[in-house]
């Protein structure tokens, strides 16, 4: 019963991370990832899905698919309706199942952030309905499996398993808010386990609304930079394997992070700009470290939102400086962006697993091709790869339409 | 756990731009004409119901943020400010209010004219149109409007997606992290949508327009309505076809006190597909969501065979609504229990492609002195 719910119990559950998958233009899977992440190894090249020899941009960072996707319970047929992003999805989703040992099971909340879902089924519907008008081949597949909640409900049940679908759709802020979410939904009682992540393929129309924004770095991409002229596209998905504390002692199973606090609200500024002082950034970080239960001094690294737009970096580099006070002059900060660019409605979830990898393996990721700080940032940005002493995270995310998101992870030891 | 009360509704149908338009259009009991849908390169056309325009400019749409809006944001807006009406008037305007839109298309107005240009070239695609197509953009301008919005979140799905946005409105007002909650289904009609249905359903006709319920925590400032459950959602799988989740959706509403068969009505007040039903006070009504879909309704119509009860199917008199058609189920669920022509109504929405969900809510006998004239029992028609 989603209303009323039993009684919250007494103290929320510790909510901890069994399972991760990610698939972005550095790889498919931990691996690779965690090596490109580590070394800030940048994944562009030109764009190859689709034209773009008329647009200000030329290059993207794309994954390759591979030739066939992991053996799953869903047949051929349903295999091959699956478009990129679904293909994304599902690549991330099984490798955090694999990894968190579950079996299949009934009413498994599946919890996840995407702007554009089957984009690219829509595109393809438009294009024929125009062109061919009178040709319905593939029109009443496309007009099903265009849609997001289709796809990740094929997803659980490639898995065997089935369960309650949340789509949520706050543009750029859609990952981490559905990664806290789903920690919500735990904290209450609601769940004991529960699915979460975030997925988004590349697709002309995306590409080109950011390119006619001129919001595309037609040099490369420099979160933080004081010469940075714009973001880059990628793609990707990550998905992560959440239960409590307690579920995951019983199983004995190996915990790779636990995920202590989470904060969103949202700013009324602009539909595509941030406040520029930041205040709701700053919010949304209080409330994160609220709930986390840490102080700007307890944090080891800021994973932050990081377009390198002129205006999001300014933005957030005035939130972290206010957040951070004395800290900042010492706390470590980094966009992923530069390396495998803005992956939208999946950017909060695969930065949630890159934090894990940071708390896992001790390093923080750097921007390599970072020259010249923006004065605005009196905090330092990991422009090397480094080993470090990293013990609690901060991931942050902001979406076109103004929902932010900040997500505080710990080290498990 | 705390009790969660129905503080306002507004909607946006075609039948007109509140919820009296609405309510007059179901007790009228006659589906809405039909408008003609032009399909680019195809003599035949779509068919549609058009909202129609509002008989004046509303105000709102003074507002920078509306000016380059699609129809949708306009929706969204209206229909949250009718059922902000109430609350608003007499409440300290520094509460915190909460946001959550429910969509299943979305924008798909911009978002075809912007791939259009993009195909045509994009180096001249409009800048303006692309913000404007992202699922977020119509909570985006709503919280511009109101101003003290503090938590917001869009969320995608098939229409029953609605009752998860009402248990998440829930939600926030039990942990208090709002003092009411908006909780919004929208959409908007485009070709392209039409042609996509009539691939889907070809006896269903398109429609567009928003449904609002504004949640709140007290009962003092209600519309004498509580939202009294929200079902588990019943997700189809190859294990749990649609029609045994909608049956299962109408085994755990009968376990919340929906009865096996409600009681009988006389031959007079039985169901008139769609009309709403002249009946005694003490009987519970059945909203459902049949509509023209054969194909579509089978399943819910199925669930509920043995329901001899009241019953109002609002997308038989204003067409396929999407999660917009799931919010207006919802309000007209809240409008007939406010009236207090019902002491609770049921509602069943069995989506196209996600979930089966159903909700009920009953009186606040509390909170009845708090009615608007507006809501008093005999206004609707029979």
């Amino acid at each position: 019963m989603l209303f009323p719910t039993t009684s919250p119990p007494q103290a929320p559950p510790r909510v901890v991370i069994t399972g991760a998958g990610i698939v972005t233009a550095l790889g498919l899977g931990w691996k690779p990832n965690a090596e490109g992440f580590r070394a800030g190894r940048p994944a562009f090249r030109p764009v190859s899905h689709f034209d773009v020899r008329r647009q200000r941009a030329k290059n993207a960072a794309e994954v390759d698919l591979p030739a066939t996707l992991p053996p799953t319970r869903l047949s051929a047929k349903q295999t091959a309706r699956f478009d990129r992003a679904a293909s994304l999805l599902l690549l991330a989703t099984h490798e955090a199942w694999q990894q968190s040992g579950w079996e299949p099971m009934e009413n498994l909340p599946f919890v996840l952030g995407t702007t554009a879902g089957g984009m690219s089924f829509g595109e393809a519907y438009f294009r024929q309905a125009v062109q061919t008008p009178r040709r319905h081949h593939h029109q009443s597949t496309r007009a099903v499996h265009y849609q997001p909640q289709v796809q990740a409900r094929t997803v659980l049940e490639a898995l065997g398993s089935n369960g309650p679908v949340t789509i949520v759709s706050n543009a750029c802020a859609s990952g981490s808010n559905a990664v806290g979410h789903a920690w919500e939904l735990i904290r209450c009682g609601q769940a004991e386990r529960a699915l979460a992540g975030g997925y988004d393929a590349l697709t002309e129309l995306v590409f080109s609304g950011f390119d006619a924004l001129q919001a595309l770095s037609t040099t490369i991409c420099r979160p933080f930079d004081a010469r940075r002229d714009g973001l880059a596209l990628g793609e990707g998905a990550a998905v992560v394997a959440l239960e409590t504390l307690e579920r995951a002692r019983r199983r004995g199973v190996p915990i790779l992070g636990e995920l202590i606090g989470y904060g969103t609200a949202i700013d009324q500024h602009h539909l595509t700009q941030p406040q520029p002082q930041g205040d709701t950034t700053l919010t949304v970080m209080k409330q994160a470290c609220t709930t986390a239960g840490v102080a700007p001094e307890d944090v080891d690294y800021i994973n932050a939102h990081g377009t390198g737009t002129v205006l999001n970096d300014s933005s957030e580099a005035v939130a972290i400086g206010h957040w951070a006070g004395q800290r900042a002059a010492t706390l470590p900060v980094s966009s992923t962006k530069a390396g495998i660019g803005h992956l939208l409605g999946a950017a909060g979830a695969v930065e949630a697993v890159v934090c894990l990898m940071t708390l896992r393996e001790q390093w923080l990721p750097p921007e390599t091709l970072f020259e010249t700080p923006d004065p605005a940032c009196n905090f330092p940005i990991v422009h090397q790869p480094r080993d470090a002493r990293v013990h609690v995270v901060l991931s942050n995310s902001f979406g076109f339409g103004g929902v932010n998101a900040s997500l505080v992870l710990r080290r498990w030891t | 756990m705390s009790r969660i009360f129905v503080a306002g509704l507004g909607a946006v149908s075609p039948a007109g731009w509140n919820v009296a338009a609405l309510r007059a259009a179901l007790a009228q009991g006659e589906p809405l004409p039909v408008q003609s849908l032009e399909r680019p390169g195809w003599e035949k056309p779509l068919r549609a119901r058009l909202v129609p325009n509002p008989t004046s400019r509303p105000e709102f749409l003074a507002h920078p943020r509306l000016r380059r809006a699609s129809p949708i944001t306009h929706y969204v807006v209206a229909s949250a400010l009718e059922a902000m009406a109430q609350w608003r008037a007499d409440r300290d305007p520094g509460l915190r209010l909460g946001l959550v839109v429910c969509l299943q298309s979305g924008c798909v107005n911009y978002s075809c004219r912007f791939y259009e240009e993009t195909l045509k070239d994009p180096a001249t695609a409009s800048p303006l149109l692309f913000p404007e197509t992202v699922y977020a953009a119509p909570a985006s301008h709503l919280a511009a409007v109101l101003g003290n919005i503090s938590l917001a979140s869009s969320m995608v799905g098939d229409p029953a997606a609605f009752l998860q946005g009402i248990s998440l409105g829930a939600q926030w007002l039990e942990e208090k992290r709002v003092d009411a909650c908006l909780v919004i289904g929208a959409e908007e009609t485009n070709w392209i949508l039409a042609d996509a249905l009539w691939h889907l359903e070809r006896p269903a006709v398109l429609t567009a327009g928003a449904g609002a319920i504004c949640l709140c925590r007290e009962p003092e400032p209600s519309i004498g309505v509580e939202l009294a459950a929200v079902t588990d959602a019943h997700t189809y799988s190859a294990q749990k076809t649609r029609a045994q989740a909608a049956r299962a959706m109408r085994s755990q509403l009968e376990k919340l006190g929906a009865p096996a068969s409600c009681r009988p009505a006389s031959e007079q007040n039985k169901k008139i597909a769609g009309r709403m039903p002249a009946l005694p006070v003490d009987v519970e009504l059945l909203c459902d969501g049949v509509g023209n879909g054969p194909r579509t309704d089978v399943a819910e119509l199925n669930a509920w065979r043995d329901w001899t009860g009241p019953r109002i199917s609002p997308k038989r008199i204003l067409g396929e609504g999407l999660m917009a058609a799931a919010a207006w189920q919802c309000v007209t669920a809240c409008d007939a229990v406010a009236g207090g022509r019902f002491t609770t109504a049921n509602v069943s929405l069995v989506g196209s492609n996600q979930q089966a969900m159903g909700a009920r809510f009953v009186r606040t006998d509390s909170a009845i002195s708090h009615l608007s004239p507006g809501w008093s029992p005999g206004n609707i028609r029979p």
